[in-house]
């Protein structure tokens, strides 16, 4: 049994179900499958949350949680040189802006150190309003947090999982996972609409569903309900924009609502937080919105509401007790079961996976590294980011290059193509919009979706009618007209 | 390409018509900028008929309406640059352009029109709330998907906001065999032309329901329905009336913007209002060189008026890149007064010359009024008055003042609704 390769499914294709199946694909004899639901990779709480890498500043210290997030926050400059994703170590600042909250600068900056981030500092009020002019004039002074940044989530998630993906790790979508087969207290393998997977090991990363997957082999002694958070994502050209991420000081209620650039420029202000029964409920509420603008007013007075180009919501997995936890089990073997993963979990992801791999081999599973993993993924080159020079180049390899779809964020044919045909293929208008941006801009699809369902119908041989807007059923079109 | 005098960017009816009156003004080079692969525009997919009564004395489809200016402007010193898209206009007026055909290009030229039109108010622009399915289409893409794609965008469908493209979706999602179960206006008063309630919506029976909005979107995948309630004066939903409408698709009829992002870098100066470049009576904007017509400059009602307005800009344009339009010897503000939400042009520029030319004011009012007198006043004196029977914030009104009567004039001239 011993040369005989492991067979590992990875049941989620969320940042933590990514990074874990990046993390075991540089090493020898594992055969791995990441498992989702979705249509796509990331499609959940990776795509909709604040798009924040944290240092881990204010988690409950001498936990797991506060352990892996503090620890992620150095992996992330290198890693995203060699997955060529954009990050920005733009920083945090936490105004007080009343005496009272002024009061409780002190207790943060402790919190901090106990978390082991030291480079938590003071800053007046006349240095909060030079690098933030459009602050609260309130302000009496605050804390920098240097190393807090900004991601694209939903290219990071891809790119882990493209990655993984070069390096041999295969990616079923669509795929639900409706039973777990346990034998002689041992994973057996797993039921799914697409038929039966054995395994050796399975790894439990399905986020808000992690309480249902581990009920099927009875782990779950805890429950989880998702917290909806609601955000508004700005346009680039609105007037009243901030440099870093401004965070607000959390009361005992709430750990309240911010405001921050995104990786493209956009300004991003949220979230609420929202105990729901309904796990799959991602609605937006008026109350929701208007709490929203009400609470980043108190930091950024100006902030225009008005120029918002998108409402979301996204539901974090909300755990009771509230506590991220990492097992395997002695009386089921193969059983990988992760819980609590909040929306930390972006940044924890990157050490999380090094946690789930010491923990299975502190179990028994033995691993080599592989002398020809590769660490690099290449993103598709953009013509929005492209120099004239370059823009010339592109054009002139792939003439596609030259055909615009997506005015409001330069997105060209060429790109889209490639989306579709990349090692894990965009197969929906969501997909194309969380990879390229096309869609995302002011216009909201008005002007590209026409165009991105017929090129998604020629690529993937299918009709436009059955070209989905994301998960099955939610087709774009109703058929042909007359 | 070198000596251009004349780059328009948009092949549209604007664009189309600016660049036939630039043509007849002498201009000796236009480039025409077209980001789709054939001209023409939105009036492309606007298959329906009402275009061109008061231009051409005749009632014309979309096509038929630009298929006018495309015929004359054949063997003219004109080159379209089709699919192909301006990325930039830098500060020193160079355009840059990218297409597959020619690559990346920057391209310079004596004078610049703006004639990109606009784009669709969307469901996240007004914050409707709810879950975010597919099936929410703003009212201007469902119509191209079904008129120029063949594609159906739903059956049962919801439609908000009761401008002219909402209420001819109603009509073509009827004859398309869709279900329309409502038109649904958050205001007292018709969005869009009265002729259009009249031939999209009463002649096929769909409801329109004044005062209303739609409250909440529901459905996890596709569209399942929409929640309709009543609003009270201030425009807010009046709990207790929502309603829920079943249905598989919602269109948004909710308002244009003009698409005016590649100005980005030229810094010209923007009205609040209308959100487009302020402009003078030659449609030339704070920029000396740069033109803008149509509904870049403001959202128009018909499109005759746009092809009247991009002429004055093409002219212009031409006259500006052959040496012919002088600076102006002073400058004076259009302002609104009483009922008026809008005038454009925004300024009249006046050199030392005794011209004779007459000056059309575009305006709408804010709100719907009838008998009332249109009046146009500079430094207490009437410049102009006429009576209408009726006004409507959906409807451009104009009126026409004579240079000759702002002579002495250092003012802002007011125009309003009384």
């Amino acid at each position: 049994m011993k040369n005989k390769s492991k067979k590992i499914v990875i049941i989620g294709a969320g940042v933590v179900g990514c990074a874990i199946a990046r993390e075991l694909s540089k090493y020898k004899g594992l055969d791995i499958v990441v498992l989702d639901k979705r249509e796509d990779v990331g499609g959940d709480a990776s795509k909709s949350n604040s798009a924040i890498i944290h240092t881990g500043y204010d988690a409950v210290p001498n936990t797991l949680e506060s352990q892996l997030v503090v620890a992620s926050n150095p992996m992330f400059p290198k890693l995203v040189k060699q997955l060529d994703v954009e990050f920005k170590l733009i920083g945090a600042i936490l105004p007080a802006i009343n005496d009272e909250q002024y009061e409780q600068l002190g207790k943060i900056k402790e919190k901090a150190f106990k978390n082991r981030v030291y480079d938590v500092e003071y800053v007046t009020k006349e240095e909060i309003i030079k690098m933030e002019p459009n602050i609260n004039k309130d302000v009496k002074g605050g804390l920098i947090i240097p190393r807090e940044g900004i991601i694209d989530p939903f290219t990071f998630t891809v790119a882990l999982a493209e990655s993984s993906a070069s390096n041999g790790v295969v990616y079923k979508l669509n795929t639900e996972v409706l039973g777990i087969n346990v034998e002689n207290n041992k994973i057996k393998s797993l039921e799914t609409n697409n038929g039966n997977i054995e395994a050796d090991y399975i790894i439990n990363s399905s986020g808000v569903y992690c309480d249902e997957i581990a009920d099927m082999v009875g782990k779950s002694n805890y429950t989880v309900n998702a917290r909806r958070g609601e955000f508004f994502i700005l346009d680039k050209n609105t007037e009243c924009k901030v440099n870093s991420i401004i965070l607000p000081i959390p009361t005992k209620i709430t750990k309240g609502k911010l405001m921050t650039p995104t990786i493209h420029g956009n300004m991003l202000i949220g979230p609420t937080a929202e105990d729901l029964d309904d796990k799959e409920d991602k609605s937006t509420t008026l109350e929701g919105l208007n709490s929203v603008i009400e609470d980043v007013k108190k930091l950024v007075p100006n902030v225009n509401p008005n120029d918002t180009i998108k409402q979301y919501a996204g539901n974090r997995a909300a755990k009771t007790p509230a506590v991220l936890e990492i097992d395997m089990y002695d009386d089921l073997e193969g059983f990988v079961n992760l819980s609590g993963v909040r929306s930390t979990g972006l940044t924890a992801s990157l050490a999380i996976s090094k946690y789930v791999l010491d923990l299975m081999v502190s179990n028994g599973l033995e691993v080599k590294f592989k002398e020809n993993f590769t660490n690099e993924r290449v993103a598709i080159k953009l013509i929005r980011e492209a120099n004239n020079e370059e823009k010339t180049e592109l054009i002139k390899k792939d003439p596609r290059y030259g055909n615009i779809i997506c005015r409001c964020e330069t997105v060209s044919e060429a790109e889209i193509v490639q989306a579709i045909n990349s090692k894990i293929p965009a197969t929906s208008v969501d997909a194309i919009k969380r990879r390229l941006k096309a869609g995302f801009g002011r216009c909201q699809g008005g002007f590209c979706s026409p165009k991105i369902i017929e090129i998604l119908a020629r690529e993937l041989n299918k009709e436009a009618k059955e070209i989905n807007k994301n998960v099955k059923n939610s087709n774009m079109l109703m058929g042909k007209a007359k | 390409m070198e000596n251009i005098d004349i780059i328009i960017i948009g092949g549209g009816p604007s664009g189309l018509a600016a660049a036939k009156a630039a043509i007849s003004e002498g201009a000796n080079s236009i480039v025409v900028v077209e980001r789709d692969n054939s001209l023409g525009g939105i009036l492309q997919q606007c298959i329906h008929p009402g275009f061109g009564l008061s231009y051409f004395k005749k009632e014309l489809t979309g096509p038929e309406y630009y298929g006018k200016f495309t015929e004359q402007l054949k063997g003219e010193p004109i080159k379209f640059l089709l699919n192909s898209m301006v990325l930039n206009i830098s500060d020193d007026n160079k355009v840059s352009i990218v297409s597959s055909e020619h690559g990346f290009l920057e391209l310079k030229a004596k004078s610049i029109v703006l004639a990109m039109g606009c784009r669709e108010r969307t469901r996240s622009n007004i914050r409707i709330p709810g879950s975010r399915p597919s099936g929410i289409y703003t009212a201007g893409t469902a119509q191209r998907l079904v008129n120029r794609q063949n594609l159906m965008v739903g059956k049962n469908v919801v439609i908000l906001g009761s401008g002219d493209i909402g209420m001819i979706m109603a009509r073509r999602m009827t004859l398309e065999g869709a279900n329309v179960v409502a038109v649904v206006e958050l205001m007292d008063y018709l969005a869009g032309l009265n002729r259009n309630k009249v031939q999209c919506l009463d002649d096929f029976n769909i409801p329109l329901y004044l005062s209303h909005t739609v409250t909440k979107v529901i459905g996890k995948d596709r569209v399942e329905g929409v929640y309709v309630a009543k609003v009270d004066k201030n425009k807010v939903p009046i709990k207790g009336t929502e309603k829920l409408y079943t249905c598989d698709t919602l269109l948004l009829s909710v308002g244009l913007i003009p698409e005016i992002e590649l100005i980005n870098n030229i810094n010209l100066e923007v009205s609040k209002i209308t959100k487009g470049p302020v402009v003078n009576q030659y449609m030339q904007t704070s920029k000396n060189n740069v033109f803008a017509c149509g509904n870049v400059v403001h959202v128009n009602d018909l499109v005759d008026n746009v092809s009247i307005e991009s002429e004055i800009a093409g002219k212009n344009a031409a006259k500006y890149a052959l040496g012919k339009l002088e600076d102006p010897a002073k400058e004076l503000k259009v302002t609104t007064g009483e009922n008026v939400r809008y005038v454009c042009p925004q300024k009249i520029n006046l050199d030392n010359n005794n011209n004779e030319e007459d000056i059309k004011l575009f305006f709408r009012v804010l709100l719907p009024m009838s008998n009332v007198t249109l009046r146009v006043s500079v430094e207490n004196k009437i410049i102009f008055e006429k009576k209408a029977l009726h006004v409507g914030p959906g409807e451009m009104e104009f009126v026409t003042i004579k240079e000759k009567d702002l002579k002495d004039v250092t003012s802002p001239i007011i125009i309003e609704v009384i």
